[in-house]
């Protein structure tokens, strides 16, 4: 024989799970909503969601291979590909092309390649690109065209979102029974009959990827649910306090990017704590914190901005929550 | 619902080829190399010099202290040299060297097979027959059986727990001699109550195992105070201190040994050799080691003697496949690479694993994704990110105050990495700094 | 419009006295004492931060400095005497003049003469290996290649030279900071005081084993054969576990011991060439094509030439770099003439 053997530490036996198989199923989780999208918005949502995707892949490419000056460019594993992905899920559909890409590359640049690319960023980037974007073009950005009109892109007929409706409807004294007529029933918001970013319309879409996610192991349920559970328990407090002033739990669940945000954005594992016990800490601060802005605050939503804030957090919450350690003296 | 540890683990593919090859005896060796140290704890001293005639069965090198053992002679012929033979990681040790004439057994070991079951030594007498003929773990910690069977004064054990888990992927010695030998490991298991002064002894088997779970449940019935539990299919069941969670629902608290919470836990292949060594007075000379992998030829049980080099076990296979890329000492979770064919077989080897070259080589290291699947997976409760990040950083303090030295070193963490990350390489860098620090602390 | 902008400039200023106001009594109330002469240390240290002295990073050194009575036990390997005459100025101390130190890597195993018997793929670090593993080849005492000392050098003074397996010490940068030193699980370099004109002398080996068992694994290996004690006249050289060690205060650089060595364990820098003169033009030629002249004499020693490989890089002049490769030439034609 005269190959060499190897050695090497143990363990000798590695899984077959890899950062491309876990970015490329949350891509697999992100179909049903994309085509609900398609679906209800058109030209619009397929132009959007190509340019994000190509011109994320494109900085990521560019950065990697001129800045960072990397030997082998690694935008095959999928991680830009999801951010483009989640960028067009949280933008409306007539955005114009040149802010898809303002947007990407904030995305990109700013939000991930300037920490150290993929796992070290402590934001999630999509909704860095997302929340540059509202906070510079908020005109553009809080326009959103109908579902139906599947052939307009910019010139879309714009309508506000149902959070947006019912805000507006509130501050100006109106109760929240009598202006239902204005806002889609709730089977239209389960099935993504309502203005709003791609992404963010169809719960059932959503839930299927979620569904998906969990058979497939790529996040546990705890964040999730915990976000959507503490969304549901303060509106749902609020609502009982005062129902005509606050909008039932439900309509908070279905509308706006709780769906999107509790499954897609807030699990998003480099941008979330490590332990168990901190997911659970994580997904109640993000729900706490979206009520707190969607009711009490200026913006009708507010799930991009609780997920920021407790991206935030996170650094804290993995020093300080560990997870419960197999045979620790309990003093 | 089958019993098992509360938290993390895995499930890598099962792979028990070998399971249904019965246990056959390997032809004895030209030379034996017999290190000095095959146990924990210090090297034997050798009483043996070049050119001595040995039987087998015959002390090599005693015990020097409490934790260490004693080391026989596996075969017969002349001591050719006391001298550095490389072991299973490169570095030399000190071994015994007998070139081998015929086969000639030491006059006071019984080797009839005949089953004996009554036994009339003391407890301590067990312990000192079993130090006697040097058994050690043979689960592969070789940790020497009579110190576990001291119970340090102020503690008192209520149970013996018998591993019969065998979790690591590929292997299969201990579930052959759980279906050839269960008469004697049962035997085996009284002795050993006895000399715990234990009434209640508990067999962990992983449901992997129906046959054996068959096999030793009837046994059950018929002795009183032994149970079987069937155990749930998932790594590292067979780690002692989740053996003991999934058995009793005990914790071993951080840092300390089982005795804490009052359990024992022994091997199955360590109660046959315990059987061996009080009733038969056969020194541990032979072990029953599994030959396998996806590309062998005939994988294997052999019994064989100590000493004989693994390319003998590999040349009874049918030889070393064409595709090897490497073999392993144990199973392919925590078994050690060997950089040699001629390292010998030793207390601790239960298997020889040999994987192909296309499964030898590790996948590129990539970023970490925070994804917590290793702190998921971690059976201890650590996070092991956070431990390799600490150890590259050379935070040895905070390395310590995160548990490093709780870590069991399963590799689980590693196993579930998607980026494939070396952490347990770090966690074990970690865990010997950290315990260098500490020992030079208390100095 | 006047009035909200007064308001403004008004009340931002009234902030800024309350603020400054506070700040300079909190100031007050907890400030802490700090000799001077501290920051006077620091200024004319190096500002590395290497940790070379032993304390952490200049600042701890200043302190250490300003504290202690006399510099004897205090030295800044990176600033060398100047530094410390300067630090002794300030202070009004005695420094104590050392001679300045180089690392040198006690292995000369490359690749060619240390084959592999095995290959490595755990994580590239040269303790995790080293703890585990013996290491690649049949020597486990010698260098692992996995760099670990190139990552803990602050100055850039260690590049790992792809070919050999080892790392190179740029004589250049390096400062003696000790971190390799400390790093290296196999405890191979060593500070050895730079020398008169740069010259050195040392035992490119730390084999420990018997002389025939570390032979199979490595051809430079010391195989402990107290030839070079013996021709030493100045006691410089001890042999211990089979393994020679020169003393760098005794020895007199005279270089009998080289000439001795049976496997060229012993290394020597930046010497003449002896007794036969290659003529060596000042041409800026690359050393390789000195080893290629044909001579006969030259080529049998081309295979040893090989054998010795240059440990340290020399930014030196080509006639001096050739003179190096002809060293290794004059050596081996002394032998064969013998």
């Amino acid at each position: 024989m005269n190959k060499l053997l190897t050695i090497s530490p143990s363990p000798h036996n590695y899984g077959d799970d890899s950062t491309k198989k876990v970015m490329y199923g949350v891509v697999i989780a992100m179909i049903p909503a994309m085509l609900v999208s398609f679906f209800y918005f058109g030209i619009g949502a397929v132009v959007l969601t190509l340019t994000a995707v190509v011109s994320a892949l494109v900085f990521e490419y560019l950065i990697q291979k001129f800045i960072l000056k990397k030997k082998e460019v690694s935008i095959t594993d999928g991680s830009a590909l999801v951010t483009g992905i989640l960028l067009a899920f949280n933008l409306p559909s007539n955005l114009p092309i040149h802010l898809i890409i303002i947007g990407a590359f904030v995305a990109i640049a700013v939000g991930k390649m300037s920490f150290g690319g993929l796992g070290q960023n402590p934001f999630n980037p999509a909704l860095v690109g997302r929340v540059f974007l509202l906070i510079s073009f908020p005109v553009q950005m809080t326009s959103w065209p109908k579902p139906g009109a599947l052939t307009a892109y910019l010139d879309a007929e714009t309508g506000a979102t149902p959070l947006a409706i019912v805000k507006e409807a509130l501050k100006n004294g109106e109760s929240f029974s009598s202006i239902t007529e204005k806002i889609p029933g709730y089977a239209d918001l389960m099935m993504g009959n309502m203005g709003g970013s791609l992404g963010e319309i169809s719960a059932i879409a959503l839930l299927i990827g979620f569904a998906y996610m969990l058979f497939r192991k790529i996040i546990t349920w705890h964040i999730p649910v915990s976000v959507l559970g503490t969304i549901a328990i303060f509106s749902g407090i609020l609502w009982l306090v005062n129902p005509e002033t606050n909008a039932d739990p439900l309509f908070h669940l279905l509308t706006g990017g709780a769906m999107l945000g509790a499954i897609f954005m807030a699990t998003d594992m480099v941008t979330s704590p490590m332990s168990i016990k901190g997911q659970v800490i994580f997904g109640v601060g993000i729900g706490v914190l979206t009520i707190v802005i969607r009711v009490f605050g200026a913006y009708p939503e507010g799930v991009s901005f609780a997920i920021l804030i407790m991206n935030a957090f996170v650094p804290l919450i993995n020093a300080y929550v560990k997870p419960k350690r197999f045979g620790e003296v309990v003093k | 619902m089958l019993k098992t540890f509360p938290k993390g683990g895995v499930h890598p593919p099962e792979n028990k080829i070998s399971a249904g090859a019965a246990i056959e005896t390997l032809p004895l060796p030209t030379t034996a190399t017999i290190p000095i140290s095959q146990h924990l704890g210090a090297p034997s001293a050798p009483t043996v010099k070049k050119g001595d005639k040995v039987k087998v069965g015959q002390i090599i090198a005693q015990s020097t202290g409490f934790v260490s053992t004693n080391i026989h002679s596996s075969v017969s012929g002349t001591v050719q040299k006391i001298d550095d033979s490389i072991d299973a990681s490169g570095y030399k040790r000190k071994a015994v060297i007998i070139s081998v004439e015929g086969d000639e057994w030491d006059e006071n070991i019984d080797r009839s097979p005949e089953l004996k079951k009554e036994f009339s030594l003391s407890g301590p007498d067990i312990i000192k027959k079993v130090l006697e003929n040097g058994v050690v773990g043979l689960g592969g910690a070789t940790f020497p059986t009579h110190v576990k069977l001291s119970v340090p004064k102020g503690m008192k054990a209520d149970v013996l727990i018998l591993n019969g888990v065998e979790c690591e992927p590929y292997l299969t010695s201990d579930h052959r001699i759980m279906l050839e030998k269960a008469d004697e490991i049962i035997v085996g298991t009284q002795i050993l109550m006895k000399a715990l002064d234990v009434k209640k002894a508990l067999i962990g088997i992983e449901n992997n195992k129906p046959d054996a779970i068959e096999v030793f449940s009837k046994l059950a019935d018929k002795n009183p105070g032994i149970e079987v539990h069937p155990l749930k299919v998932q790594y590292p069941q067979g780690g002692e201190k989740q053996l003991i969670k999934a058995l009793i629902n005990r914790e071993v608290p951080s840092g300390g040994l089982p005795i804490a919470v009052g359990a024992v836990v022994q091997n199955v292949g360590t109660a046959l050799a315990v059987y061996e060594a009080v009733q038969k007075n056969k020194p541990l000379i032979e072990r029953v080691v599994s030959l396998t992998g996806k590309s062998v030829k005939k994988p294997a049980n052999y019994l064989v003697r100590i000493g004989t080099p693994v390319a003998e076990l590999i040349e009874a296979s049918g030889g070393l496949p064409d595709d090897t890329g490497k073999v392993i000492n144990g199973g392919p979770m925590m078994g050690k690479a060997l950089n040699s064919l001629e390292v010998p077989v030793t207390k601790g080897t239960s298997g020889i694993l040999i994987i192909p070259e296309l499964e030898a080589r590790r996948r590129p290291v990539q970023n970490c994704i925070r994804c917590a699947r290793c702190t998921q997976v971690c059976p201890m409760g650590l996070e092991p990110y956070l431990l390799m990040t600490l150890t590259q950083k050379s935070m040895w303090d905070k390395v310590e105050t995160n548990h490093a030295l709780d870590c069991i070193e399963c590799g689980s963490c590693a196993y579930t990495c998607p980026a494939d990350r070396p952490l347990l390489d770090y966690i074990r860098l970690g865990k010997t700094t950290v315990s260098k620090l500490i020992r030079a602390r208390k100095q | 419009m006047s009035a909200t902008v007064i308001f403004t400039i008004v009340s931002l200023s009234a902030i800024g006295v309350i603020a400054a106001t506070i700040l300079y009594f909190v100031a007050q109330k907890f400030k802490v004492f700090e000799d001077p002469r501290i920051d006077q240390v620091d200024e004319v240290l190096p500002g590395a931060n290497c940790g070379g002295c032993g304390y952490p990073g200049c600042r701890g050194f200043a302190e250490a400095c300003v504290k202690a009575n006399e510099l004897d036990a205090l030295f800044c390997p990176v600033g060398g005497n100047d530094c410390m005459a300067d630090v002794a100025k300030v202070l009004g101390k005695e420094a104590v003049a050392k001679d300045p130190e180089i690392a040198v890597l006690r292995c000369a195993g490359t690749h060619s003469l240390r084959p592999n018997v095995n290959q490595y793929d755990g994580a590239a670090n040269c303790t995790i290996s080293s703890n585990l593993y013996g290491g690649e080849t049949g020597c486990t005492f010698g260098c692992l290649g996995l760099g670990e000392c190139v990552d803990v050098c602050n100055f850039d003074a260690l590049v790992m030279d792809p070919e050999t397996g080892l790392p190179v010490v740029d004589a250049d940068k390096c400062t003696g900071c000790n971190a390799c030193v400390e790093q290296c699980p196999r405890d191979l370099f060593e500070l050895r005081p730079k020398g008169k004109k740069d010259r050195r002398i040392y035992v490119a080996c730390r084999n420990m084993e018997k002389g025939a068992a570390k032979k199979i694994g490595c051809e430079v290996a010391c195989i402990g054969c107290n030839r070079c004690v013996k021709e030493c006249a100045f006691d410089a050289i001890v042999v211990e576990n089979f393994n020679a060690y020169i003393d760098p205060i005794k020895c007199k650089l005279c270089r009998k011991c080289v000439m001795v060595c049976p496997t060229g364990a012993i290394h020597e820098l930046n010497f003449p060439p002896r007794k036969v003169k290659v003529e060596v033009e000042g041409e800026a030629e690359k050393p390789k094509a000195v080893k290629a002249k044909p001579e006969p004499v030259v080529e049998v020693a081309a295979s040893k030439a090989e054998a010795q490989p240059e440990r340290v890089v020399e930014k030196a002049s080509p006639e001096a770099l050739s003179n190096k490769e002809n060293e290794n030439t004059s050596d081996q034609s002394i032998k064969l003439g013998e």
